[in-house]
């Protein structure tokens, strides 16, 4: 349909050089692998590269305090999200489980009592998103979290570009002149929440709060906006950051 | 169960075909489903592109259509597609488009032949057209059979048993106790093993005989015996029983055999009850055997009348019992038929007897004993050839009419486009006849058949059988050697189109329109009919009845090998579909009509009803290239 124009530049960061040089201080060889693995070009149209979508569940909202209860992943293309290709991880947080947080996201005090440390399966995680572009709906939560809790293990955080569902969303409908309007005009923003995003595309409802069925959530969430407001050879550089 | 694929074995799990499939088949599926966003107006499959999996819709609208760019469906969320290509080359053969944004899940060919291996349901489900039908169409036959009335359902409680060393006053106090009319006597031990049976504690008894209240008058109370004598003295050794599976026809014709009123019903060899004459008349009463029985005892028009509520019960209650279309088609023609038989007899009491012979002539349904519940009155008299109208008319003018105002009050309204002995045009020597019938054989145009082409199903109903037959064997001759009359009836056999399918609530029309409801005579069962008709009239069939026809049309070479069994089920299910909304209609106290609301509609029946249509469809359009309007003769 229309190809949107940012307001602002986003600025470009040199993520190519960024994980070269991570590469080669890595002391990790499970994180010197990840950043040694080539992302795809940022010219690259979208069409033709390799993602994968990424949700996390917390304990909380903030990486210094709370920690990833769960891991949920789903490789994909803009044509393809292969379910069979899944992966899921319940870990233990080696924090308290507040109460609310249960209520959230559903996992119990005794399923995390038999689950392992994200330590153990952190090399897993890196090579499943290793070469591909991660996907996320609002990285302020995966992007510190995982760097936090990498950092804490390994003595190294993980930092990596990504695409963010949530700012695409937001580009559409808080950064434009429409949007402005109407913030004049007192009304309330568009919720650019996953499940509010989703509807706005004819996409179905599904149970949230799941990191795996989140993480699909997010997948056909991209794939509905790039059909809808980009092109199949859009280059990278204008949807990641 | 990973809780993370719930959500797709769940919806899936909603709809047909996988509605059906174990839990390990659905699970097999949601973990290897691809997914996919498609924008409105984006291609999904394009024609003879290679496919490897079955398509899913998950949300949004797709339309498939045929290689000529006709829209072949339009589908929705649950609705499968690609399968045809699946089962043949893997190359779209119906590439499809999304109408709406629409999700679909993809699901690998490895998994969909695993579930057409494994289902039989499924892979019913996916044939194209035939197999769904036939299934259908089998179902329901099996279901008819198990649906028999068994004779215990008539039993309503346990039977009075009591030992032989009983006296026969205590037998009768027990009998006027539990208001019952007959009672079994019992022994201990066992020296006949077809009546003898082990009670619950373990206790072998046998069945010695039954006393009924007519047992007390000439065995007891006319013998001069003592209330103290013991049954066992007096019960008739002779005992005639049934078993409890056996039809309740079955049991009827036992008593009417043996010439008894009390029949015990066993279980293997427990008794179970007893039942009476009585208890099979008054299940009878419902029946249409006994409705026909009525209509011949009614003495005037407003009797007959009064039996309309009984025709609508006889209907409803064969449907429950699982008859098909042919058996509740052909009753109700029966019923049509005794009717106007009984309207005819009381005309003739009360006008004389007929001046010159006659024949009352019914068409239409009727004819072809395929009547359903919401019906008119089709027919017409064809007189001798000595019926001079000056002396004879007013007579049967008089008689057509008693029957036609008879038969409106009896619930067989009057026929719109006249059709009726009452229009003088109908009410004609059979010379007059044959002249009609060579004339529309000979001179045809569209135009003029349209109104008579109810004709061309005629029987007889009363009177000179062979008037009618004469017609009948006229037709038979005539017609096969008439291309420009069958072109014309075939013309005239595609005004009326079936639609394409269902699509969410709405009907959905061959170009893609949405109707709120069909009308499943119009657009189904009458085409069905109309298109028969011309096959049969064709091979010179004289049958009537569709299937019949069909049944003719099936041993001559006119259509493809197997299109006459695929257009029986077709038909059958076609009425079927009708015959049950019009017992729903009944049921919820509405007034029967020929219409469906697609909201009233299973999914099942969905998909059936849409193969019918499209069944139909086809062989309309075969009708148009078997039966095309002879050259010279097209300018007319």
């Amino acid at each position: 349909m229309f190809g949107i124009r940012p307001r602002q530049k986003i600025t470009q960061a040199d993520w190519a050089g960024y994980m070269a040089q991570r590469a080669q201080q890595a002391a990790s060889s499970a994180i010197q692998q990840f950043f040694s693995t080539p992302l795809p070009d940022p010219e690259t149209p979208i069409a033709e590269v390799p993602m994968v979508a990424l949700d996390m569940e917390t304990t909380g909202l903030d990486e210094r305090r709370h920690a990833i209860v769960s891991i949920g992943l789903v490789p994909f293309t803009l044509n393809r999200i292969k379910l069979a290709e899944r992966r899921y991880w319940v870990v233990n947080p080696s924090r308290p489980l507040a109460e609310a947080s249960i209520a959230y996201h559903h996992i119990t005090h005794s399923e995390i009592a038999q689950a392992p440390d994200l330590e153990v399966i952190l090399d897993e995680v890196l090579a499943a998103l290793a070469g591909r572009l991660v996907v996320v709906h609002f990285r302020n939560i995966e992007r510190p979290f995982l760097d936090a809790a990498i950092k804490a293990r390994r003595g190294e955080g993980v930092l990596f570009p990504m695409i963010d569902t949530m700012s695409l969303e937001a580009r559409l409908h808080r950064q434009t002149l429409w949007a402005r309007f109407r913030r004049w005009l007192g009304r309330p923003p568009v919720s650019i929440r996953l499940h509010a995003s989703r509807e706005r595309y004819g996409l179905p409802a599904y149970q949230g709060h799941h990191a795996l069925v989140d993480a699909l959530a997010t997948a056909e969430l991209l794939q509905a906006q790039i059909a809808t407001h980009y092109r199949p050879h859009t280059p990278l550089k204008d949807i990641w950051c | 169960m990973d809780v993370e694929l719930l959500e797709i074995r769940q919806h899936m799990g909603r709809f047909p075909p996988f509605d059906g499939l174990s839990d390990d088949l659905l699970d097999a599926i949601a973990e290897q489903v691809e997914v996919s966003y498609f924008k409105t107006g984006s291609n999904i499959l394009e024609l003879n592109e290679t496919l490897n999996e079955l398509c899913y819709i998950r949300s949004g609208a797709v339309e498939v259509y045929r290689r000529n760019g006709e829209l072949y469906n339009r589908l929705g969320e649950g609705d499968i597609f690609g399968h045809f290509s699946l089962l043949r080359n893997h190359k779209v053969s119906l590439p499809a488009k999304a109408i709406e944004d629409t999700l679909l899940y993809f699901i690998p060919d490895a998994v969909f032949q695993r579930l057409c291996e494994e289902d039989d349901h499924f892979a019913d489900f996916v044939e194209l057209e035939r197999p769904r039908l036939e299934t259908a169409a089998e179902q329901q036959k099996k279901s008819n059979d198990m649906m028999v009335t068994r004779i215990r359902k008539l039993l309503t409680r346990y039977p009075v048993m009591v030992e032989v060393s009983t006296s026969v006053q205590q037998a009768a106090q027990q009998m006027s106790e539990a208001q019952a009319s007959a009672l079994l006597v019992l022994k201990e031990g066992s020296d006949n093993p077809r009546f003898s049976f082990k009670d619950s504690e373990g206790q072998t008894w046998q069945m010695c005989g039954i006393l009924t209240d007519s047992d007390f008058r000439t065995r007891v109370v006319a013998e001069g015996l003592s209330p103290q004598t013991t049954v066992g003295e007096v019960v008739s050794s002779r005992l005639i029983t049934i078993q409890s599976d056996a039809s309740v026809y079955e049991a009827m014709l036992t008593m009417l055999r043996s010439n008894v009123h009390h029949l015990p019903v066993l279980y293997r060899q427990r008794p179970v009850g007893v039942v009476h004459l009585s208890d099979i008349i008054r299940y009878e009463t419902h029946s249409g055997l006994y409705l026909v029985s009525n209509i011949f005892n009614q003495s005037s028009a407003q009797g007959l009348a009064r039996l309309a509520p009984d025709v609508r019960a006889a209907f409803v209650r064969m449907v429950q019992e699982g008859a098909n279309s042919q058996m509740v088609g052909s009753a109700l023609s029966t019923i049509g038929r005794s009717f106007t038989r009984r309207l005819l007899e009381m005309a003739e009491a009360e006008l004389g007897p007929p001046p010159v012979p006659y024949c009352f002539m019914v068409n239409g349904s009727m004819a072809r004993n395929e009547q359903s519940i919401v019906t008119d009155q089709d027919n017409a008299l064809i007189l001798s050839d000595e019926f001079v109208p000056e002396q004879h008319d007013a007579y049967f003018h008089a008689l057509a009419k008693i029957v036609s105002d008879g038969l409106d009050a009896c619930g067989y309204t009057y026929c719109k486009g006249d059709v009726m002995a009452t229009n003088a045009q109908w009410r004609q020597p059979l010379s007059v006849w044959k002249g009609y019938f060579q004339d529309w054989m000979a001179n045809p145009t569209p135009e003029r058949l349209l109104h008579s082409s109810i004709f061309f199903d005629l029987d007889s109903c009363y009177g000179e059988d062979l008037y009618v037959e004469t017609l009948q064997d006229l037709i038979a001759e005539t017609a096969p050697k008439s291309p420009l009359f069958l072109a014309a009836m075939a013309r005239n056999a595609l005004n009326r189109t079936p639609p394409l399918g269902f699509f969410r609530t709405f009907v959905m029309e061959q170009d893609g329109k949405h109707n709120n409801s069909i009308n499943l005579k119009r657009r189904g069962t009458a085409p069905m009919v109309d298109l028969v008709r011309i096959h049969a009239l064709a091979c010179g069939s004289k049958a009537q009845n569709s299937f019949q026809r069909l049944n003719d049309i099936s041993k001559t070479q006119l259509l493809a090998t197997g299109m006459s069994d695929k257009l029986s089920y077709a038909f059958e299910f076609l009425c079927m579909s009708r015959i049950r909304h019009q017992m729903i209609d009944l049921q919820e106290d509405r007034l029967p009509d020929n219409n469906i609301e697609p909201e009233n509609v299973a999914d099942s029946e969905r998909h059936t009803l849409k193969d019918a249509f499209q069944v139909l469809s086809n062989a309309q359009k075969f009708l148009k290239f078997r039966y095309p309007m002879p050259a010279q003769r097209q300018g007319r």
